[in-house]
């Protein structure tokens, strides 16, 4: 019989590759004060010490950690890895929903955190108290993620009550923006987790849980229960998410002149029509999910059905998920304007386990490369032309495969490519992180530059450029994008889905908390938010993150934004600013 | 006549698992532990999902297996777990077709649904819902 635990789980799941052992740690303390999540995360990774760490090396520690929410209220559905990145060399952070948060918060733990390497490839199946190292070696080298988790799947029990996150052949050949796919079309996508499990000979990490979890307030609970459902599902998020999800933004970005196209050297795409949200849900759409624990579901399934091209009347259907990420990085950034083309090329990048946004950027900088003859075909071996899909689908195949020096160097990322061929001017990375499909004005790229890891998630600047006809002084942004990513710290602990960032207001939070047996007011959230970004800054100064040697491409400067030419002095002054606040924050 | 929790249409599902976690909260607690309703995916998301949920069956056969009688059919279809009768041996998992009976590790026993359709009153898309047993 199972031991009863509390909704707020102490317990740290400790897993060494190298001796294949585990272990659990109360870690109340911890929990405590960051409630759990990117707080907890930090301090955990802190621990393990992923600041000194070579990310590929066994001594870089991966920890996986969920929080108070998830399981608990709706949309309470992600969770948060924290590692050092391979792609940036310092922080790495990644946040993915399906089934991961619930899977890992009901076998009965906050956190998992992974040690070592194993010698060779394994998989790890955690199911509740049980915690099992399985030979993987069959599975290495399989051409395709997807067929992985088939197998995996059929061998593992718990169906719904798990999660399957696994690497590509990417990961296993240490591409630096390689991802790990979690229910097939969910992924912890950025800053390369995908390559640091590969360099662990890590193939999959499967958690099934079933527990039921106490709840110290079971009246209080179930009626914040009910607000917060009704709320999710009654608001107008719920539609805009579940209708077109988030490939809504196609239009709307390519109308003010946003949409970064064919590498940023425009901000609209003229056939932005064809990979538009209207056009995929007409023509292609078949099905809609859900991550574990959210009734708005914004997972969009497209069916492309293709002809075998010896049988006569036989075909196949693929089931692709489509984003606005992947659309703008492998669709307008490419110049891809053919839904189908444009399947086809995201479902390459899931089947060998690659970060959409990271690859469509690093196929465009190579084609402006080529244009401008920095590479030659020689290098590039394809001929990557705007627009050519099949083409870059074999230049996907070929930055897996790394046949050359110059696909060794792709592989490493824009950043690294253009330090060794030129052209960085148009590499379009911030912070080595290639870039989010926003050219919205100055706050937007503010926002990359000075995120935590470097995403327009970390603090929304495209939102604050979207909402604002005139902007204020740099420094002005800088304070308020700062406040934003603080705030998301703490969604970021909890750890609620970013798109419920409007429903998860502080005092809601606080309410929600209650219930739960945490107390905490609006004030100590707010003060909490600003600790674990601290926290989390100083770790990533710590791990050799410099803010005066950020690099701002060029070409942001060049390409007008629907705020009109971008000033290079004013994106200058927020880094200046910016990097006296982060010193001011980082001294202790 | 007594109603059962019926499948509408499984496509329309989206596999959240809203009802799942509302089973479970009949209890006011957190997690999947007492649900008795079950969502798993058709052999991968790309399939869709399956519901899985007691058909309140007329002639149950979990019930005719119960070696303690601890499962008594109700008048008009379906079952009662009297939980101090039950011992634990698990031939009603085995015997339910549909694999409608999940386990509840908490106190070694099954869990039956009530036919309550508390979990009805959570699905945001009209997936399942309350229906006489014909």
């Amino acid at each position: 019989m199972a031991v009863k635990l509390p909704v707020n789980l102490a317990r740290v799941l400790y897993v060494d590759l190298t001796r294949k052992r585990s272990w659990v740690e109360d870690r109340r303390d911890l929990i405590e004060e960051y409630l759990g999540g990117v707080g907890l995360a930090v301090a955990l990774a802190r621990e393990e010490g992923v600041e000194r760490a070579d990310p590929l090396g066994p001594e870089n520690g991966i920890v996986f950690a969920v929080g108070p929410f998830n399981g608990a209220y709706p949309m309470g559905s992600k969770t948060v890895a924290v590692f050092r990145s391979p792609l940036t060399g310092n922080l790495g952070e990644s946040y993915a929903g399906g089934r991961s948060s619930l899977a890992i918060k009901f076998a009965g733990y906050q956190a998992i955190v992974i040690r070592g390497a194993s010698e060779s490839p394994v998989y790890v199946a955690v199911h509740e108290d049980e915690v099992k190292f399985r030979d993987a070696s069959a599975l290495w080298g399989m051409s395709s993620s997807e067929t992985v988790g088939r197998v995996i799947r059929e061998r593992e029990p718990n169906p719904g009550f798990r999660t399957i996150m696994r690497i590509g052949l990417a990961g296993e050949r240490l591409v630096r923006f390689a991802c790990v796919v979690t229910e097939t079309y969910r992924h912890f996508g950025r800053l390369g987790l995908g390559a640091v499990f590969g360099a662990k000979r890590l193939k999959a990490l499967v958690v099934s849980g079933r527990r039921s979890l106490e709840v110290p307030d079971r009246r209080g609970y179930r009626e914040v229960y009910d607000e917060l459902y009704e709320l999710s599902t009654k608001s107008n998020l719920m539609r805009k998410y579940h209708d077109l999800g988030t490939p809504m933004n196609v239009l709307p970005l390519n109308e003010i002149g946003a949409l970064p196209t064919k590498n940023l050297k425009s901000g609209r795409f003229e056939q932005a029509e064809g990979i538009s949200g209207e056009h995929m849900a007409e023509n292609y759409l078949i099905r809609r999910a859900a991550c574990s624990g959210c009734p708005v579901a914004c997972i969009h399934l497209a069916g492309i059905r293709e002809p075998y091209p010896h049988e006569k009347y036989f075909y196949k259907t693929t089931v692709v998920s489509y984003d606005y990420e992947p659309t703008y990085s492998l669709g307008s950034m490419l110049g891809v304007g053919d839904a189908k083309r444009l399947l086809r090329l995201i479902h390459e990048v899931e089947r060998v386990g690659l970060d959409a946004m990271s690859t469509g950027v690093a196929l465009a900088w190579a084609t402006e490369a080529l244009e401008r003859g920095l590479v030659r075909e020689g290098d590039t071996i394809v001929k990557l032309r705007w627009g050519d899909a099949e083409a870059y689908r074999r230049a996907i195949s070929l930055l897996v495969e790394q046949p050359n020096d110059f696909y060794s160097a792709l592989a490493q990322g824009v950043e690294r490519a253009s330090q060794i061929y030129g052209g960085s001017e148009f590499a379009m990375a911030f912070g080595g992180n290639e870039m989010p499909g926003y050219h919205t004005g100055p706050a937007a790229h503010i926002g990359f530059l000075i995120g935590g890891r470097h995403s327009h998630l970390d603090n929304a600047g495209y939102s604050y450029d979207q909402k604002r006809a005139e902007l204020p002084d740099p420094e002005q942004v800088v304070d308020d994008l700062m406040a934003e990513e603080a705030w998301r710290m703490v969604l970021n602990s909890l750890v609620v889905c970013l798109f419920a960032r409007g429903i998860y207001r502080p005092e809601m939070v606080s309410k929600a908390l209650d219930p739960l047996g945490i107390r905490r007011s609006v004030e100590d959230l707010r003060e909490l938010g600003w600790r674990i970004y601290r926290e989390r800054m100083r770790l990533k100064v710590d791990a050799g993150f410099d803010p005066s040697r950020l690099r701002i491409p060029d070409r942001i400067f060049e390409t007008p934004s629907p705020h009109g030419l971008i000033s290079p002095d004013y994106v200058q002054r927020a880094l200046e600013h910016y990097h006296q606040r982060l010193k001011d924050i980082c001294t202790p | 006549m007594v109603r059962r929790v019926a499948v509408v249409d499984s496509d329309l599902c989206v596999g959240c698992g809203s009802c799942m976690l509302a089973c479970n909260r009949r209890f006011a607690e957190v997690g999947y532990g007492k649900t008795a309703i079950h969502i798993r995916s058709a052999g991968g998301v790309e399939r869709g999902f399956v519901v899985i949920v007691c058909r309140a069956c007329k002639n149950p056969p979990c019930a005719k297996v119960c070696p303690e009688d601890a499962l008594l059919p109700r008048d008009g279809g379906g079952v009662r777990l009297i939980p101090n009768k039950c011992i634990g041996c698990g031939y009603c998992v085995e015997a339910c077709p549909f694999g409608a009976i999940l386990w509840d590790e908490e106190v070694d026993k099954p869990v039956i649904c009530t036919y309550c359709g508390y979990c009805v009153e959570y699905c945001p898309y009209g997936v399942i819902e309350m229906r006489e047993v014909s």
